[in-house]
Order: C-alpha cells, then structure tokens, then sequence
C-alpha cells in the first residue's frame, strides 16, 4: 500500500502562518521543526549556562556564602538535567537531524511528520514545567542522576515535577528515535543505498537505536521511583527492604547509552563538516560506519562502569572495566579517521572548521581519561570527585558543544541564506576554547587531590584553583556574547551566500538556501559520492606521499 | 568522481509533487515502537528477578500465588489473540458483520481479563506497599494491565470503525485494524512472559 504525500484536507491557505509566527505553530516541516529544536534548545542552553555560571560563582570562595546549599543544590540538578535533556540531546539530535536527514536520504520529509512536531512540542512544556518547579517548594535536589534514597528523602514535589518532566522529555526522544530510523531506512530515494548515504545518517541510526532500546528503561525507573515517592513502596528505599543499587544498574543502563545519544550525532556532524572544509574525501568511510556500530553494541553493555564504588562485585567490574576499554577501540579509529580527512587537505581555517578541530582536540583529552576512569583501583580513588566533572564536561562541552557551534556556523547559510562573519566566529571560537580549557583543565587536579563534586563547600587549599576555573567559565559565559551578536547581525544585515557557500557535495546543499518547503523543486538529486571532493588535488599529494 | 545525476536531466524533473507516493511504514514505526515498550517491561523484569534474587524479605511474607485465576487470565488473553486474528480473516474477506462479532468477542475477553485481575487483586492477602514483592508484583500487573485496558479501548474503537457503510476501517484501509492487532498481540506476548516470570518461577 502507498500513502500519497497529499494531506487529505489540508490547511487553507490563508490560515497557515507566515514569517516568523510559522516557528511558533505546530508546523509539519522537517526543516521548521529543525530550527524550532535548535532555538528552543539555544534558549534552555543559556539558562543552564547562567546556573552553571552561579555554580563557580559560588565556587569562588570555600563556605557558601552567595547561596544556601539547598539551593546550590537546585541549582545543580537544574543545571545537569537542562543541559542533557533540553539542550544537547534535543539539538545534537532533534535539532540537526531534523533539518539534515531528510535531505540526506533523498525525501521530501521525515517519515511521520506528525510524531515528528508532536516530539518536538513536548519539550518546551515540560522544560518551563522543569524550571517553574524552583518557584513552587523548590526543585529536585539530588543531581540529573536522581539516586535514591536521596531523591526520596529531598522534598518530594521538586523531585516528582523533575521525574514527570524527564519522562516527558525521554517520551519526545523515543518518539524522535523511532521517526529517525524509519526515515534511514524506509524512506531512502530509489537507487541510493546504505553504504552512500552521509555519515551523518549513521550516527542517526546508531543513536535513535540507543533511544529506542534503552530510553524506556530510564522511565520505567522513574516511574517506580515516583512510587517510591508518593506511594511510598520500597523499591529503592532500603529501609522498607529495597534495593538502591537496582534503581543504578537501570539508571545507568539508559544514561551510559545517554552519553552516546549526545556523542554520536556530533561524530557524525564533525564527519560532515572537516570533508567540505579540507576538500577532501571522508577518510575510511566504511570503518567509520563499523566503528559507529561497534559503539552502539558495546555501549548498551558498559553502564556499570559508573558504579565501581557501589559494591560491584570483581566479575562485573572485570566484565565492565574491559567492555569499556573496549570502546576505546572504534572510538580511537574515528579519530584518527578524522585526522586522516584534514591531512594534506585545503584547509580553511574557518570557524566552522576552527571549532570542529577544536573538537577533535577536547574529546581526545576527554577520551583519555575516560579510559582511565574505566580502571577501578583509578576510578576508586577519584570517584565522584571534580576529575569526573572535567572528564565528563570535556566530553559533553569539549565534544557535543562545540560541534554544534561548528555546525551553526556551518550550516547558517543553509537555514537563513546568509552568510555569518567568520572574523566574529573566530573570536568566539578562541574565548570558548580557552575559556573551556581554563575552566575544565584545573579540575582535574582538583579531583586527584580529592575535591568532592556537588558540595557547595570545599576546603580552602583547593581556593585558588577554583578560582582560576571561575575565571574560565567567565570567559565561556562571554564568549556567547560575540556570537549573539553575530547571528543577530547576520540575519538583518548578512550578505546573502547563494545556495552552496561552501561549495560542499552533500545533498542539502543542491537546493537553494534557505530549500523551498518540499526541499527540492523537482525529484531529488541522486548524490551517489557525497565527499568527493579534490580528486586532482589528492592524487597530487597521494603521489607526494608514496 | 562525483556521480550527481542533477535534476535537468533527471528522467521525471518537474514532478507534481502533490501525486508522490511512498510506501506505507506505519507498522515499520509502530514495531519500532513496540520494541521500546518492551525494553520498559524489559527493565521491571530485570528489577523484579534482580530483587528477587538478592532482596530477602521477611519470613511471614507472602511469597507464592495461586495460580488458578492468572491461569484463566493466561487463557483469556491467548483466546482473545486467537479471535482477533479471526476477525483479521474476515476483514480481507469484506464480511464486515463476522469481523464486527469477533472483534466484539476479542474485546469481551479482554474486559473479562481486566475484571479477573481486579478480582485477584481484591482477594490477595498484600497490598501495594505490605513488601518489595508486593510492590513490584502490582507495579508490573499493574502496568500489563494498563495496556490492556489501552487496547480493549482501542478494540471497541476499532469495533465501531468497522461498521458498515460509514466506519472508515474497512479491506481499503485496513492499518488501524492492522495496527491494534499487533498491539494486541504484543500485549499477550508480555503476558506469557510476566506469567512465567511472576507466577511460576
């Protein structure tokens, strides 16, 4: 049976809004529902980083003085929950996905464009529902990880309004997952197949995998932890005979894989953008799209690699220390896979380019130690001290974070048909770059040295280096100044780039920019080699080389 | 190399978009998110036997059920699979009354399942919150039993969509009738499952 692409009783007309009012309808375009994602998450991404700001603010001085610590402690569940859930998982996914996949696969949109606006209008209900819940009783006190009995002990409507908006927002992930991998794998044009499609898709397939499988879990947890909270059944009390480990074991079981929900799709962003602006083909392609595969299996099995120093017994930290040195493996190939594509290319040293080499950069340093941390007689001593911080922010900031900056900067003309000014991009591309390093670099010896994570107050010997790492995240506070400035000036007075800026092979860019609504105006274009790029040049340096 | 076969010279350029026509994968999606359902089924399992496993709980605790009445329940469920499917043979053979009267039967047994487990869950001698098996016994009949209340809704729904002339599910447009169908079966898959797990381990 076929489905024709013609609504049955569509909208008139005159009723479908126009401008900018169509960003705030319940559109069914890919590419509105794209940017709606990213602008939403863009939003939410400024207001964790304003809490994130008062968290080193108060970390400036050792007692806590600029706030209470019941409210530092707010203050760091809302930061933790907003940036994941409402800003880095939405965008990296949501966001890009949104937009790019469609025209990737050859379609003129995703496969249910309902489901599609329906996943997207659930986050920002639940996003203000997360916030407000501060100004009622106050909000979740027990970190993004929600561990009992602490979540059940803290002030329960703070942390049943955290469960309910989670749950919401894993529901608009699965949804976004499953509108994904029918839309790789159903929905390709006629005569293009797996193995040519951009990498991007593949880490799409890869990541709405993980969404599927291990999402469902996470809120079956939270559903029996909201029990525990209002019912008061001891699942994970153990006072009434629970058990808090299993309440970790499922938890972790999604946010392992949560980790790779946010790095993937920045894998496979950075694979799009280094090709175009190096001029050079995709280097080993074919092992990148393994390696994509091999994390996404040895993902599902490493989680309890968080819990070294919850009386794992020595089989299972054997079994989890190995699974994730393991990782390591394909994770390492696309790296230097990366580093492959930029060697002997024309590079431009834009800024879409400077933040995905940065990238490059911070996730091998957050890499490394987080194959260290993999070690227990390593991980037992800085476990849930400032080194995880460092490693985990390197990861998520270093990594996901200034790819999607790289890609805003990359596709901008694409979205809005002007150019941004790269001179600006630069600038913003080195405050965010060595205010990150500054900020995150020192807490690693703050965690060696025994630094406790999400306590408001430390001892005095650790002052000056969390003084310096306040510096830092000062200048990453204003370095988002320069890149406001920039889109809000592209955008008005912008010089127009025409549809292919970048002179990139990648099917979104053979329309014009911004794409009509169907994104092409007749059949797709068949884009069998989506990095071909400087044959004659590389041959030249392939010869260079042998 | 770049092979682009670009739009010009592409063989049917200047397509009338509104006629395009893809292929139908609601029940790709539909699957997609039945998997995901069952990783939540997957993750209560895992708890339960996990507790069970490493959790005592205290030796005046009722541990074992009886196993009559989700027995019967187990019987239901598998009979009601059966007499969708027979409603299904129907449906492509366009005798609407038949699929009406099946579908009817199929949604009878599954109220009959809900109201069984009602009644088990009056005559047990624990309550929710008495101990950690209690609790996890209700949370998961409990969140098998919400689908199957989901589904004996979407039964009737579909019932009535069947009707002749003016129901919209018919042998033309059979994915409604299709999709529950799955739902359905996918419940009492989870059942069998939960059962063994449950009652008989």
């Amino acid at each position: 049976m076929t489905i024709s692409l013609k609504p049955s009783n569509p909208t008139p007309k005159k009723l479908q809004p126009t401008g900018w009012l169509k960003y705030l309808s319940f559109s069914l375009d890919h590419k509105i529902i794209g940017l709606q994602y990213l602008v939403c998450g863009f939003l939410f991404y400024l207001i964790g980083g304003s809490l994130a700001g008062a968290i080193r603010v108060e970390l400036i001085s050792p007692l806590s003085d600029f706030m209470p610590r019941e409210v530092y402690n707010q203050v760091l569940t809302l930061h933790g929950t907003i940036m994941i859930f409402l800003w880095i998982v939405p965008v990296v996914n949501g966001a890009f996905g949104n937009y790019l996949i469609p025209f990737y696969v050859g379609a003129r949109d995703m496969a249910f464009p309902r489901l599609n606006a329906v996943a997207f209008w659930l986050i920002p209900p639940s996003g203000l529902m997360l916030i407000t819940s501060y100004f009622i009783n106050g909000a979740a006190q027990s970190g993004w990880t929600a561990y009992p009995p602490l979540s059940i002990t803290t002030p329960a409507a703070g942390q049943i309004i955290w469960i309910l908006s989670v749950l919401l927002l894993g529901g608009s992930s699965i949804f976004g997952g499953i509108n994904f991998i029918a839309t790789i794998l159903k929905l390709r044009r006629p005569g293009l197949k797996l193995m040519q499609l951009p990498m991007y898709c593949w880490a799409m397939l890869g990541t709405s995998i993980l969404v599927v499988l291990s999402t469902p879990v996470l809120a079956g947890t939270l559903i029996l932890l909201s029990f525990d909270i209002v019912a008061h059944t001891g699942f994970f009390n153990p006072s009434l005979g629970g058990n808090v480990i299993v309440y970790q074991h499922l938890f972790w079981f999604y946010s392992h894989p949560a980790v790779y929900i946010m790095v993937l799709p920045a894998f496979g962003l950075v694979s799009e953008i280094l090709p175009i602006h190096s001029r050079k083909p995709l280097f080993g392609y074919t092992t990148m799209v393994f390696s994509i595969m091999g994390i996404v299996v040895l993902g599902l099995v490493v989680w309890a690699h968080h819990m070294f120093t919850s009386g794992t017994p020595p089989w299972m930290r054997l079994f989890f220390t190995i699974a994730t040195a393991f990782i390591a493996v394909p994770t390492g190939i696309k790296f230097f896979n990366w580093v492959a594509t930029l060697w002997g290319g024309k590079i431009s040293l834009n800024a879409a380019m400077l933040f995905s080499c940065g990238f490059i950069i911070n996730f091998v340093l957050g890499g490394i130690t987080g194959v260290a941390l993999a070690q227990v007689p390593f991980d037992v001593h800085v476990h849930d001290t400032y080194f995880v911080v460092a490693h985990f922010h390197y990861i998520v900031y270093g990594g996901s974070v200034f790819v999607i900056f790289s890609s805003i900067y990359h596709w901008f003309p694409k979205f809005t048909g002007k150019m941004l000014n790269e001179n600006l991009g630069r600038f913003h591309f080195i405050i965010t770059f060595i205010g990150f390093n500054l900020c995150f670099a020192p807490q690693h010896w703050l965690g060696l040295n025994g630094m406790p994570r999400r306590v408001a107050e430390y001892d005095p010997q650790f002052q000056l280096i969390n003084q310096i790492s306040s510096v830092g995240a000062l200048l990453m506070a204003l370095s988002t100044l320069p890149f406001l400035w920039n889109i809000l000036q592209s955008i008005l007075y912008g010089d127009n780039s025409g549809d292919n800026p970048w002179n990139a092979l990648t099917p979104e860019w053979l329309t014009s920019s911004p794409p009509p609504v169907e994104n092409w105006e007749g059949e797709a274009p068949l884009v069998l080699e989506p990095y071909g790029y400087g044959e004659k040049d590389s041959n030249q340096t392939q010869e260079k080389i042998k | 190399m770049t092979s682009i076969v670009p739009k010009e010279q592409s063989s049917e350029s200047k397509k009338d978009l509104s006629t395009e026509e893809h292929e139908d994968f609601r029940l790709f999606g539909l699957i997609a998110f039945l998997i995901a359902d069952g990783m939540t089924f997957a993750g209560f399992f895992a708890a339960y036997l996990t507790f069970k496993a490493v959790n005592p709980i205290g030796p005046d605790a009722i541990y074992e059920l009886e196993l009559p009445l989700p027995t019967l329940n187990t019987v239901l469920l598998l009979v009601s699979s059966f007499t969708f499917h027979r409603a299904g043979k129907f449906l492509e053979e366009n005798e609407s009354k038949q699929c009406q009267k099946w579908l009817l039967i199929t949604g009878a047994l599954g109220l009959a399942f809900l109201i069984s487990q009602m009644f088990e869950y009056f005559t047990l001698p624990f309550g929710l919150t008495d101990n950690l098996f209690a609790s996890t016994f209700y949370a998961l009949t409990g969140f098998h039993g919400l689908h199957v209340t989901l589904g004996s809704i979407m039964i009737m729904i579909i019932w009535w969509q069947t009707r002749v002339p003016s129901g919209r599910v018919n042998n033309e447009n059979k994915f409604p009738f299709e999709a529950v169908e799955l739902y359905w079966h996918f419940v009492d898959g989870i059942w069998v499952v939960l059962f063994i797990i449950l009652y008989l381990l």
